[in-house]
C-alpha cells in the first residue's frame, strides 16, 4: 500500500487489482479522475489513499480485474465515537479547515417516504387500467386564478374571459433540479436539456448562467437568479420559460455558494464574469433581500424585465417554520415555490450544515400545503418538492402530500454514472459530471445520457400511472394533496400529525 | 421624444408606457414628477435611449438595464443599477443603499454620497468593465465580495471618512480607486493598498473627464490629489478555510 503523505487518516477504500487477469491496458489510469492508478514498470499500482469509490475504473476495466473494497482495517468500533467523528477530527487537526463535500448528507436520518404507504381500490370503487384508459400526468406550474369568468359566444359556447397567468406546462410532474454550469459540466447540462425537451419537462440552469449551447433549449429551461447573480442579465431572464430566485438549498440552508477555484476554468470565468481560478462566492443572502417586502421587490423586478410573461419561482430550503415562510413568499408574488429538503444534494457544502441543518421534505411539504389551504392561497402558487426523490414512489407520495411536481437532481446524475461518492467539490469527477477538466467532461456523451434520462423519467411516469390506476384516479391533479390516500407505519402520533396522515389500519 | 407626467402613476403603468414607447421607436423620455416609482428602466435595451428624470425615482432604478442612459436630476433610492449589464446612470444627488449590486457592465456616476453595500459582487470580464464613480462618501460593506470592475471613491465633499466599516470584505477581483487616503489598518485584511501609478491615472482620466463633464465640475479639482488603489491580495481569499472530506 502506498500512501500520499503521512496522515492519521487511513484509506477508506482499497483498489485491488487481480494481476492474473489484468492485461495492462491502462484504462484504469486514464479513467480515474483522482489519479489512483499508475504504471509501475510491469504492473498497475494503486494509491489507495486517492480512491473515493466512484466506480469508474471497474466499470471500464475490460478484464473485470479491479475490485474496490472498504478498507477492512477498522477503527475500533464505538457507538458514540463514530468513524466520521474521529476522521473529521484528524482531518481538521491536520488542515484547520471546515470540512466540505459534495452530494447530500450521508447521515442515516429517518426517511419518511419509507414510512408512508399508498392506498388502492378494492371492490367498492373500481381501479383503472392505465394501459387501456387515459391517465393524465400533465401538470401546469404557476399561479391559478381564484375564480374564472366566462363569456359566451354567439353559439352559446363558453369562452374563458379570465386572463390566465403564465404557466409552465409539464407532460409529466418532474423537473430536473437546479445544477449550475460550473458545479456540473456543460455535457451534463446538455444531457438534461435534451431529455427535458424530449419529455416535455424542464431543467434548471442553477446559478451559473446559461451557456450559449443551451439557448435553443429555452422552452425547457428555468433560469436561476441567485445571490452571486452569475450570468444574470436581461436576455438571460428572457431566454427561459420561467425565472427562479434561489434563496436557499436543502443541502445548505442559510449559507451561500462556494464553487471552488479548481473548477473555475476559462469558460466558467467568462460566463460568471469572475477571475480565473478564483472561488465563485455566492453571498449567504441576496444583498437586496432582507425581508419578504424585498423579495417581492426582486420578484417584480424580474416580472417587469420579462413583461409579466414568465412565472417566477422562489427556491428555499426546508427549515423550521417553513409553512409561515412559504406563506410570505406566496404573498410576495411568487408563482412557484420550490422546497428543497435537507437530504438534497449539492456540489459543495460544509458537512456541519449538510448533516445538521434543515428538515425533511415530507414534513415541510405537508405543513406548507396545509397552511396555504387554510389561508386560502394554495392556488396562488405551485409547489415543487425536492431533496432526494429516489423513485417514482417518492414522487407519488410527495404529490399526495401536496406537491404539484417533484425535482430530481442526484437521481439524474446517477443516470450519468454517478456513484454518489460525494467528492463533487474536488472537480475530479471521473464520470465527467461534476468536473470542468476537458478530458473528463468529454467522456460524458449528452446524447447517450439524454436518452437514458428520458428512459428513466418515462419509466417513472408509467409507474405513476400504474399507482394512480390502482387508486382509481385518472389524473395526477386528483391526487395532489390527497392525504387521505396515504397511511403511516412506524410513525409516532406527533409525526402523523405533522404529516397530516392516519396510521395504517385506520 | 416624449414627456410623461408620472404624478400619481403606479410603476406598472409608468414602465409600460416606457416599454411601449421604446417599442414605437422613441429614443428620448422626459419623466416629470417622478415620486418613488420602482423599476424605471428595468431590463430595457438600446444604446441610444435616454431617460431624463425629474423627481425621485424609486428602488431598482435601471435594474437589468442593457444599454440606455438614465439621468436623475436629484436623488435616487436603493438598488440603483442592480445587476445592470450596460448603459449609464447619472445621479445628480445622492443614491441610497446597494448601488450596482452584481453589476456586469456600464457606468453609474453619482455626484453626491451613496449608502451601504455599494458595488457588492460587481463583476467584470474582458471588455465588460462596470464602473461606479461616487463623488462623496459611502456607507459600510463597500465593495463586499467584489469580483471585477472598477469603483472610484472621490470624497469631494471633504469629510474625513469617505468609507466606513467592512470595507472590501471578501474582495477577490476588480479594483477600487480612492482619492483620499484612508486609515488602511482599520479595513479588510484581504486587500492591498498601493499608490496609483501613471498607468492608473491614465486609465482613470478617461472616466473622470466624462464624470467632470457630466456633472459640470472642473476636472482639475478632481485630479488635485494623487489616487490610491486597492486590489485583492488573493483571488481566493477563502480557499484556506476549507478541507475536502
Ligand atoms: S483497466 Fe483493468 S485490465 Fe486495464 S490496466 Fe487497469 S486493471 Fe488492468
Ligand atoms: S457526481 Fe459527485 S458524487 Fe457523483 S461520481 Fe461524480 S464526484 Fe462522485
Amino acid at each position: 500500500m502506498i500512501k500520499s503523505s503521512f496522515s492519521n487518516i487511513q484509506s477508506e477504500y482499497l483498489a485491488l487489482i487481480d494481476h492474473t487477469k489484468c492485461v495492462r491496458c491502462k484504462r484504469c489510469i486514464q479513467n480515474c479522475g483522482w489519479g489512483t492508478y499508475s504504471f509501475g514498470g510491469d504492473k498497475i499500482i494503486a494509491d489507495h489513499s486517492k480512491c473515493v469509490a466512484c466506480g469508474r475504473c471497474y466499470t471500464y476495466c475490460p478484464e473485470d480485474a479491479i475490485s474496490i473494497i472498504k478498507n477492512p482495517t477498522v477503527i475500533r468500533e464505538n457507538g458514540n465515537w463514530k468513524d466520521n467523528h474521529i476522521k473529521s477530527i484528524w482531518k481538521q487537526s491536520e488542515t484547520g479547515g471546515i470540512v466540505i463535500s459534495g452530494m447530500g448528507t450521508t447521515f442515516k436520518y429517518k426517511k419518511y417516504f419509507d414510512h408512508i404507504l399508498l392506498d388502492a381500490c378494492q371492490v367498492t370503487n373500481p381501479s383503472i387500467d392505465p394501459l387501456r384508459e387515459p391517465m393524465e400526468l400533465k401538470t401546469y406550474l404557476g399561479k391559478k386564478p381564484s375564480k374564472i369568468e366566462l363569456d359566451f359566444n354567439e353559439e352559446g359556447e363558453p369562452i374563458l374571459k379570465t386572463k390566465m397567468p403564465p404557466q409552465i406546462e409539464l407532460q409529466t410532474p418532474f423537473v430536473f433540479g437546479a445544477m449550475s454550469y460550473g458545479s456540473i459540466s456543460l455535457n451534463a447540462q446538455k444531457a438534461m436539456a435534451l431529455a427535458a425537451r424530449a419529455l416535455g419537462i424542464v431543467m434548471n440552469t442553477g446559478e451559473g448562467g446559461l451557456h450559449d449551447d443551451l439557448i435553443p433549449f429555452g422552452k425547457n429551461i428555468i433560469v436561476q437568479v441567485a445571490s452571486g447573480r452569475f450570468g444574470v442579465h436581461r436576455d438571460y431572464l428572457n431566454s427561459g420559460i420561467a425565472v427562479e430566485i434561489k434563496i436557499g438549498q436543502g443541502a445548505k440552508p442559510g449559507i451561500g455558494g462556494h464553487l471552488p477555484g479548481e473548477k473555475i476554468g476559462l469558460d466558467i470565468s467568462r460566463t460568471r464574469m469572475i477571475p480565473l481560478g478564483t472561488d465563485a462566492i455566492s453571498p449567504a443572502p441576496h444583498h437586496d433581500i432582507y425581508s419578504i417586502e424585498d423579495l417581492r421587490q426582486l420578484i417584480f423586478a424580474i416580472k417587469e424585465a420579462t413583461n409579466y410573461e414568465k412565472p417566477v419561482s422562489v427556491k428555499i430550503a426546508a427549515v423550521h417554520n417553513v409553512a409561515a415562510i412559504v406563506s410570505g413568499i406566496v404573498r410576495a408574488g411568487a408563482d412557484i415555490i420550490y422546497i428543497d429538503g435537507y437530504t438534497g444534494g449539492t456540489g459543495a457544502a460544509p458537512n456541519i450544515i449538510k448533516d445538521h441543518v434543515g428538515i425533511p421534505i415530507e414534513l415541510a411539504l405537508a405543513q406548507v400545503d396545509e397552511r396555504l389551504r387554510e389561508e386560502g392561497i394554495r392556488n396562488e402558487a405551485s409547489l415543487i418538492a425536492a431533496g432526494s426523490i429516489r423513485s417514482s414512489a417518492d414522487a407519488v407520495k410527495a404529490i399526495a402530500l401536496g406537491a404539484d411536481a417533484v425535482a430530481i437532481g442526484t437521481a439524474a446524475l446517477i443516470v450519468m454514472g454517478c456513484h454518489v461518492c460525494g467528492k463533487c467539490n474536488t472537480g475530479n469527477c471521473s464520470w465527467g459530471i461534476t468536473t470542468q477538466r476537458p478530458e473528463l467532461v468529454r467522456r460524458l456523451d449528452p446524447e447517450v445520457y439524454g436518452e437514458r434520462l428520458y428512459n428513466l423519467i418515462s419509466a417513472w411516469s408509467h409507474e405513476i400511472q400504474e399507482v394512480l390506476g390502482a387508486m382509481g384516479v385518472n389524473s395526477i391533479e386528483s391526487l395532489r394533496g390527497s392525504r387521505e390516500r396515504l397511511r403511516g407505519v412506524e410513525l409516532t402520533d406527533a409525526e402523523l400529525k405533522v404529516l397530516g396522515i392516519k396510521h395504517a389500519g385506520l | 421624444m416624449i414627456t410623461i407626467d408620472a404624478s400619481g402613476m403606479h410603476y406598472k403603468d409608468l414602465n409600460k408606457l416606457i416599454r411601449e414607447g421604446i417599442g414605437r421607436g422613441i429614443k428620448k423620455f422626459f419623466l416629470e414628477n417622478v415620486n418613488g416609482q420602482y423599476y424605471i428602466g428595468d431590463g430595457i435595451k438600446g444604446d441610444d435611449i435616454v431617460i431624463n428624470i425629474n423627481g425621485v425615482p424609486g428602488n431598482d432604478l435601471g435594474v437589468f438595464m442593457d444599454g440606455p442612459t438614465i439621468v436623475v436630476n436629484g436623488n435616487a433610492q436603493d438598488n440603483v443599477g442592480n445587476t445592470m449589464n450596460a448603459g449609464k446612470i447619472l445621479i445628480k444627488g445622492d443614491a441610497g443603499d446597494v448601488v450596482g449590486y452584481g453589476m456586469r457592465g456600464g457606468r453609474i456616476y453619482i455626484l453626491g454620497n451613496a449608502g451601504y453595500r455599494v458595488g457588492i459582487h460587481m463583476k467584470g470580464y474582458d471588455e465588460q468593465l462596470p464602473v461606479i464613480i461616487i463623488g462623496g462618501k459611502v456607507g459600510s460593506f463597500f465593495a463586499e465580495y467584489m469580483a471585477g470592475g472598477v469603483i472610484v471613491l472621490l470624497g469631494l465633499n471633504d469629510t474625513d471618512d469617505t468609507c466606513s466599516d467592512y470595507f472590501a470584505t471578501g474582495m477577490h477581483g476588480g479594483v477600487i480607486y480612492l482619492r483620499k487616503k484612508i486609515d488602511f489598518s482599520k479595513y479588510s485584511k484581504e486587500v492591498d493598498l498601493y499608490e496609483a501609478d501613471d498607468k492608473d491615472t491614465a486609465f482613470l482620466k478617461k472616466y473622470l473627464l466624462e464624470y467632470a463633464d457630466n456633472f459640470n465640475i472642473a476636472f482639475e479639482d478632481i485630479m488635485d490629489k494623487s489616487f490610491y488603489k486597492i486590489v485583492p491580495s488573493s483571488a481566493r481569499p477563502y480557499a484556506h478555510l476549507y478541507t475536502s472530506a
